[in-house]
């Protein structure tokens, strides 16, 4: 199976080929839905077995590579479309195939008589094909080549309603806009991969991660390699100071969102300077640099979150919060827990999205939570998953994110230091406790919708009429609800499993191994004090859970009264931060406006059109003085000549003689 | 007694000045046809000097060439002239000034 690697990049692209030139024509939703997701079924089917052969091999013969053909060969630049079959990038693989086939079972109930059916599942597949290239890649340009697709096809979906409003200007905005911010990372990633061939001369993954052990490369290389790199980071992965991007991408469709900026393409820059590794743990400048980074993106994300009344901004917001987490992990060169992190959000925010997607699908379109409560009763199964998931993002044991959540803090507290720690908790709390309000404000309470107006006829469709999702919505649900609540457990924590170790640490322990040994951490902790700070973030989440059962469900009138009283702070949540219109200020407004008033009005208008035109006009105006000796009259154009030849003859005659 | 070969070349040279301030002065399209074939023949007339003088028939042959493609000449030429009197109703040379600006 390993060796049939190729087709899990393969299978989704002939499924783009399919669904984007037959899907068209043949109409049918269940043809296009079956090979859409077929595709990336067979695909899952094949990682899994790659993932047993490789279980079956000795540990020091996992990484196998898969070279398809060579594709850039240019003096000592040698570059193949080769996929790196190891420990890493098949976990990656898994998440990717196996969240991504959910998804898109999901998406055939979700899309269910859209227009442009035929077109979500081509991007879906292509998008998927582009995230296998991403994480199969072994070496950076083919990297790269799934980076930019992710991201094309990222901007493809959230625009894929191009007709629909969004917020106050139109999906296809939001689309550019996150095209545009990633250029911006992807801008500091190529710099670092010319940094790395410069210093390597290879771009070709086991080279480099080789060479940078044995070669002698000053310590402010591998820094500025580093930084390039986490540049490329921020910008997929949302982080500051390139999250913005992230909340608007919320224009898509829910699938995509829970797909795209979620579960896969989000973590590609958790996966890529997990990858790095080692690279990283030669600049321990550019690590303290990711985990400050993300320590405050997890917790700035976090208290916009709190705020937040669009269902889907607030998962936006908990989205870029938990990559901070993923970010804090790997600065603290704690690189299989912030991969263990993917892996479990993978699960969970998913889950939510797909949830909230269920939420919205049932109350035609509406987004806001404030029009929502008790739907439990509605809508059984979405709200029993919902649950789930939000358990198991809070950190509430035994559910998978308290596994991957209460790592990242322990090694943020033994690694960084108490600081990182304590935010951290207090992004936990926080995490908790917005969760919590979104589920209850939902689920719970009083019905704030115009409800079961319509009779049994149902003809008006201004009554919301809340009901559960159909089979091939609830099933995906059910199944993600599954893997959230268990798939904590190949992780469990070495204080509790005793002998067996951390599963998921021992399987990814080979890839990071150079880098671990590099940074050489102390374990000078106790297990008593892990066991401390575990139950301290335990009882702080499920404290920050009931209060917020206290707030929303039994007192609601607290909720406004905090709002009012701190007026100043809770608009500022609200705003984001008025980030938005920072970058507008500082950025976007003097670009625009110096492109209007200088570049255009002056420099094209004045100066290039000035001398163009200027010439032009010179040239009309000595010509149209010359051509008056045009006369027209032919015996005078013969004197003209006449008197030449004389002229000539003359001067012959003169110089013979 | 040999005529010198001057008086040839001086007749000549004439008849050219003749045809070139024909070509130049009058206002006829017809008669500058005649100006210019004039102007040919004086050429003619030279080759065929030199030719007698140096004993060289290659001249004279020149003339021949020279002769027919005078005559394909004249009938493009009052062909053209005959067109353009059916357009404007004139062959003044003065009144045809379109090939201008």
């Amino acid at each position: 199976m390993i060796d049939l690697i190729y087709l899990t990049v393969l299978l989704p692209l002939l499924g783009f080929l399919f669904n984007g030139l037959v899907g068209p024509k043949i109409k049918s939703e269940k043809i296009i839905g079956i090979v859409g997701s077929g595709a990336i079924g067979l695909s899952f089917i094949i990682v899994v077995g790659a993932f047993f052969e490789t279980l079956a091999l000795p540990v020091d013969q996992r990484l196998n590579i898969v070279t398809l053909f060579q594709w850039i060969a240019v003096a000592g630049l040698n570059i193949s479309f080769s996929y790196q079959v190891d420990q890493l990038s098949l976990v990656m693989s898994l998440i990717v195939t196996g969240v991504g086939f959910i998804i898109h079972v999901y998406s055939i109930g979700y899309m269910h008589g859209d227009k442009s059916f035929w077109r979500f599942f081509a991007y879906m597949n292509l998008f998927i094909f582009a995230m296998m290239n991403l994480v199969l890649a072994d070496n950076f340009l083919l990297l790269f080549l799934g980076w930019e697709g992710v991201g094309l096809c990222s901007y493809l979906l959230i625009g894929f309603w191009y007709d629909r409003k969004f917020e106050k200007s139109t999906t296809s905005a939001a689309g550019l806009k996150a095209f545009v911010v990633n250029r911006i990372g992807d801008f500091g990633f190529l710099l670092g991969m010319f940094l790395i061939y410069s210093t390597f001369g290879t771009l070709v993954f086991t080279d480099v991660f080789s060479r940078a052990v044995s070669f002698a490369v000053p310590e402010h290389i591998f820094v500025l390699i580093a930084i390039f790199l986490f540049i490329g980071a921020t910008g997929k992965s949302a982080q500051i100071p390139l999250l913005v991007w992230l909340p608007d991408a919320m224009a898509g469709p829910t699938p995509v969102s829970a797909l795209i900026h979620a579960a896969t393409m989000v973590t590609a820059g958790v996966y890529m300077v997990a990858r790095c590794s080692i690279i990283y743990a030669s600049a321990p400048a550019a690590m303290m640099v990711v985990a400050v980074i993300g320590v405050f993106t997890a917790f700035f994300a976090a208290t916009i979150g709190l705020v937040q009344n669009d269902i889907k901004k607030v998962l936006a917001y908990s989205t870029v919060s938990q990559l901070g987490y993923m970010f804090l992990a790997l600065g603290a060169g704690a690189f299989s827990a912030g991969i263990f992190h993917v892996m479990t959000h993978a699960f969970f925010k998913a889950l939510l999205f797909l949830g909230a997607g269920s939420v919205i699908h049932s109350m035609h379109e509406q987004q806001d939570i404030r029009h929502y409560g008790g739907l439990k009763k509605y809508m059984p199964l979405t709200y029993g998953t919902f649950l789930v998931a939000a358990v198991a993002i809070s950190g509430i044991p035994p559910l998978s994110g308290f596994f991957s959540k209460d790592e990242i803090l322990w090694y943020s507290f033994t690694n960084l230091g108490f600081v990182f720690w304590l935010i951290g908790l207090l992004t936990a709390i926080m995490t908790a406790f917005y969760m919590f309000r979104l589920y209850f404000m939902t689920f719970e309470g009083k019905e704030r919708f115009s409800a079961k107006g319509g009779s049994a006829s149902g003809g008006d469709s201004h009554k919301t009429n809340p009901h559960e999702s159909p089979k091939l919505m609830t099933i995906p649900l059910i199944v993600l609800a599954v893997l959230s609540a268990i798939g904590g457990f190949i992780g469990i924590p070495e204080i509790f499993s005793g002998d067996h170790g951390n599963l998921f640490h021992s399987w990814l322990a080979p890839v990071f191994k150079t880098a671990e040994m590099k940074l050489m951490h102390f374990g000078g902790h106790s297990h008593f004090e892990e066991l401390l700070l575990m139950i301290i973030s335990v009882v702080a989440a499920a404290g920050a859970i009931f209060y917020a059962r206290y707030v929303y469900l039994k007192k609601p009138e607290v909720a406004e009264k905090t709002a009012s009283r701190f007026k100043g702070a809770y608009n500022i949540l609200l705003n984001k931060y008025f980030l938005d219109e920072a970058y507008d200020a500082t950025v976007i407004n003097p670009i625009v406006k110096g492109s209007e008033n200088f570049l255009w009005k002056i420099a094209d208008n004045k100066l290039i059109d000035g001398l163009i035109n200027g010439l032009a006009k010179i040239v009309d105006k000595i010509s149209g003085s010359i051509k008056k000796i045009q006369t027209g009259i032919a015996q005078s154009y013969a004197l003209v000549m006449v008197l030449g030849i004389l002229i000539a003859l003359f001067w012959i005659i003169m110089s013979y003689s | 007694m040999q005529i010198p070969i001057e008086y040839y070349l001086i007749l000549s040279a004439f008849m050219f000045t003749v045809g070139i301030v024909g070509v130049l002065t009058r206002r006829n399209a017809i008669v500058v046809f005649m100006c210019i074939e004039l102007m040919l023949n004086s050429a003619n007339l030279t080759l065929i000097t030199y030719s007698s003088y140096l004993g060289d028939v290659a001249g004279q042959l020149f003339v021949f060439f020279v002769m027919s493609v005078a005559a394909a000449e004249a009938a493009v030429g009052l062909a053209i002239i005959i067109a353009i009197y059916r357009n404007k109703l004139t062959v003044n040379i003065d009144e045809i000034n379109i090939l201008k600006w």
